[in-house]
């Protein structure tokens, strides 16, 4: 059968034989990036349309229409535009973090593929951490945001990375409890491990309900953590014009941008591998028949299924919800959120000690 | 009591939310909801009510002929010096000499809209025209004359 | 212009917000200090568009000078026009024909509320939500093609002319304008929903900006923004015009007095002209819709000041008559100025996120204030 894992062991096999192991390792080094490179564009291109379009539904618009078959080339144009744009550097600004900020954020995204399962035994690298890794290396987004707000020398981009800042400190804690869960149900760091766990029935519906709630906190959390509307405090148009990005122009602003939509998405795609089971199949009980159709389904589109229908209610959240205010923000955190997380990992380790799940 | 009192804000507000969600996902399936016109493309079917107030202009007869007597009335009615009447004289047939418009200017780039020189124009020679596409890449086409080269007045105009 | 900011302590920085800013609807001014996220004080300056329009009004006639007031307050411009018309006739004495006078009325309840619709979407874009603003607009362009049926234009009418409206009605209007009715009903409960009702909403918009009573009255406050704190300031209500004192409606007052009420207040207002435009749309009089007036209009020799309630407050037209043709002095009373003025007020210790749904609530609109 076609799939991701085939076309990957093949190609290792081709490579084994043709060169000595470290050409091979070097080469499949190189092909990877170069994967990750080429889904990051496709990703940019298709979330931005996604979005426009998502928004523009909403909206009661008809959304970007023209170029292309509806619309469809229409980021693919943005892009071309940002790229022949000039990319300015204030004065007074620090050159040199200025310029660094965009690639920080682009490098984390980058780093934060690694450990996602695209599909079945497909993945850049299962370690054995994959999970604290996620949580680990997402936290560095905040340096970029710091950086592209101080190096701008604005104050409007100053307050708006001090916002972010405050923001993505107090959301990785009810965000990491929430995958804590997760982690406690299963008993394995590894994202092969979490996935395999759920080949009976996703966590969503495993855990009953204190695994719905920590759903809910980690969606909340995520949508907060990269700087989302509701909870997109750092940006805040209406008040900070555009927040830390406002100095920005040209591609690196679009790496900002690129780096936004490319942490949606794999947010939503961790999401996605922790509460319903990545690339596994929808399975219900004992309905062999049911269960036989569902597996005929690429495992592939299992995952990237789940993780757009992520996106989209992130995207929903986003164009239905008011902004809250900074002291709002952290009260939800630190009064409601964090609290009701707390609460919640007692529960689903008490449920974890005494097997009360499927 | 706290505790009741903090689950019950927590429901309200969970519930308010997901009222607007349910508001906007309506809108996100119901496509016949959307109200968006795609306006150069309907430029055919797209009709402006009889009295839109686009431009001045004077209709003319199948005869090249129009209503002005040249009163100057619109010039005086307008606010921002739009329209300027200018004379000739003209020979009527029994050899008398007779004032009449050589050229009714008008300037599309002063003017508001305003109506004011239409209600003003005792013999309605000049109306509102329903077009409002007036970009023009040179600023001397929006100085436009309005009577047609060579026109006369009409018969029984006074 | 930053020494006379008295209370610069160190650590304060001072933003500008301004002229060119998302959030300020126009091209305002404003100088924030800040502590941190707290607002220390609030400078507004004025005079990016700034166009002298009482000045321009002493060279125009008392009929062409109409048109101009257009042009202060765009969003409620049959107001401005009628707050004029008013002030001519007073001047000339003359009487407005019955079927002119429930026109004007029409049109001043459907602008008041095409107005709070642009308010409203305007608002919630503040507040960072962006869907409400298109939702909005959908009812608004209703009302804008009764406007553009009936005078010609969507938004610088010019319709109200000395002694009553230059045409008389579209035939299509009472069917147009009830058809906007079942719209708006229809779709009335969309707003509570996705605005009004929402949680993240009510916690921006409640014990936000506080603005009492007496400070309302002391800063000259009208309209929406101090009838939110209780003020009974409703022109239609204390001091009536044309029809309104023969009308069926609320003066809607709110207790509260912070952004939230001052919110209330205006939706509520669109229903009281829903209700004002039910008792009269089947209900116009036939006969005359303009008084016969002279040609050339002399006001006599005299002051002359006429006030009435616009979609922000109260909107007065005062004019200094020599006998002439052209007016020798006008003045406009313009609701904006002072709803702006108090801004300083209501926003000190406040964060900065909640200047611009204060500034939202202040319902501001910047050539208004300009002139």
């Amino acid at each position: 059968m076609w799939s991701f894992s085939h076309i990957a062991n093949n190609l290792h096999e081709w490579l084994s034989k043709t060169f000595n192991p470290t050409m091979t390792l070097i080469i499949e080094m190189v092909l990877a990036g170069v994967a990750v490179i080429g889904l990051f564009a496709a990703l940019g291109l298709v979330l931005v349309i996604m979005e426009r379009k998502v928004s523009a539904w909403i909206q009661i618009r008809l959304g970007p229409n023209r170029v292309g078959p509806k619309g469809m080339l229409q980021s693919l144009a943005d892009t071309l535009k940002l790229l022949v744009k000039e990319g300015l550097t204030p004065n007074g600004a620090d050159k040199l973090l200025f310029n660094l900020a965009p690639f920080v954020a682009m490098i984390v995204a980058m780093l934060l593929m690694a450990p996602i399962a695209f599909a079945k035994d497909f993945q850049l690298w299962d370690l054995n951490i994959g999970v604290l890794y996620v949580s680990a290396v997402s936290s560095i987004m905040v340096i970029s945001i710091l950086m592209a707000g101080w190096a701008s020398n604005n104050k409007y981009s100053l307050m708006g990375a001090m916002r972010s800042g405050a923001q993505i400190v107090s959301y990785e804690l009810s965000a990491g409890l929430s995958i804590l869960a997760v982690v406690v149900m299963t008993g394995s760091l590894q994202v092969s491990d979490i996935i395999h766990s759920q080949a009976n029935g996703w966590w969503i519906f495993k855990g009953h309900i204190p695994m719905v709630i920590a759903f809910v906190t980690f969606i909340i959390a995520i949508t907060a953590e990269t700087n989302r509307a509701p909870f997109d405090l750092a940006e805040a148009e209406s008040e900070l014009t555009a927040g830390f990005h406002t100095e920005y122009s040209g591609m690196k602003f679009a790496l900002f941008f690129l780096a936004e939509y490319v942490n949606v998405f794999i947010v939503c795609a961790i999401g996605a591998t922790l509460f319903l089971g990545g690339w596994m199949p929808f399975h219900i009980g004992n309905w062999t028949g049911f269960n036989h159709v569902m597996d005929y389904i690429p495992s592939s589109v299992w995952f990237f299924g789940k993780t757009f229908f992520l996106i989209f209610v992130i995207m929903w959240f986003r164009w239905t919800f008011p902004r809250l205010r900074i002291d709002q923000l952290l009260n939800l955190e630190w009064k409601y959120l964090l609290p009701i997380s707390m609460i919640n990992l007692l529960i689903v380790t008490a449920m974890a000690i005494l097997g009360w799940h499927f | 009591m706290f505790i009741t009192k903090y689950i019950k804000d927590v429901y309200k507000g969970v519930r308010s939310l997901l009222v607007g969600m349910k508001r906007t996902l309506y809108y996100f399936t119901h496509h016949k909801e959307i109200i968006t016109q795609q306006y150069p493309d309907n430029r055919d079917t797209l009709v402006l009510p009889e009295r839109f107030k686009g431009e001045v202009v004077m209709p003319h007869n199948e005869n090249n002929e129009h209503r002005c007597t040249g009163c100057q009335a619109c010039e005086l009615a307008c606010p921002n010096g739009t329209i300027k009447v200018i004379f000739k004289n003209e020979l009527t047939p029994e050899g008398k000499k007779k004032k009449a418009i050589d050229k009714l200017v008008y300037h599309l780039e002063l003017c508001t809209m305003c109506n004011l020189c239409v209600e003003a124009c005792p013999s309605d020679a000049i109306k509102m025209a329903q077009t409002f596409e007036h970009s023009v890449f040179d600023r001397n086409e929006l100085t436009k004359i309005l009577n047609n080269p060579g026109s006369k007045i009409m018969e029984g105009v006074e | 212009m930053f020494e006379e900011v008295g209370t610069t302590t160190e650590g304060d920085i001072i933003v500008n917000v301004g002229p060119q800013h998302p959030a300020t609807h126009g091209v305002l001014h404003l100088v924030i200090t800040l502590n941190g996220e707290t607002i220390k004080k609030v400078e507004p300056h004025l005079g990016y568009i700034h166009r002298s329009i009482e000045k321009m009004c002493e060279s125009l006639s008392y009929r062409q000078f109409i048109y101009v007031t257009s042009r202060m307050d765009y969003l409620s411009s049959h107001i401005n026009n009628h707050a004029c018309a008013l002030c001519v006739e007073k001047g000339l004495q003359v009487e407005v024909p019955p079927r002119a006078q429930v026109i004007r009325v029409l049109m001043d309840e459907l602008t008041r509320i095409a107005s709070h619709e642009l308010w409203w979407g305007a608002m919630a874009m503040d507040l960072g939500a962006f869907t409400p603003f298109f939702h909005a607009f959908r009812e608004r362009e209703s009302i804008n093609d009764i406007m553009e049926e009936t005078c010609g234009a969507r938004l610088t009418m010019n319709y109200m002319v000395p002694g009553g409206v230059m045409q008389d009605l579209h035939p299509n209007f009472q069917k147009k304008v009830k058809e906007f009715m079942q719209l708006y009903k229809r779709k009335i409960h969309e707003y509570d929903e996705l605005v009004t009702g929402n949680v993240i909403f009510q916690n921006r918009m409640k014990n936000v900006g506080y603005l009492s009573a007496e400070d309302a009255v002391s800063y000259g406050c009208s309209g929406p923004t101090a009838r939110g704190s209780g003020v009974n300031c409703d022109i239609r209500k204390i001091y009536p015009y044309e029809i309104y004192d023969k009308l069926e409606f609320d003066e809607v007052l709110e207790t509260g007095g912070d952004s939230f009420a001052r919110y209330m207040v205006r939706i509520r207002e669109m229903q009281q002209s829903i209700r004002i435009i039910e008792q009269l749309i089947d209900n116009i009089p036939e006969g005359d819709f303009q008084a016969k007036t002279k040609a050339v209009l002399k006001l006599p020799k005299g002051e002359f000041y006429t006030r009435v309630e616009t979609a922000r407050g109260e909107l007065g037209v005062y004019i200094v008559s020599e006998g002439g043709t052209t007016p020798y002095r006008i003045k406009f009373r313009s609701p904006g100025f002072s709803n702006l003025s108090v801004l300083d007020h209501i926003a000190r210790g406040s964060k900065l996120g909640d200047l611009v749904a204060m500034m939202g609530t202040l319902d501001l609109v910047i050539p208004d204030i300009d002139r």
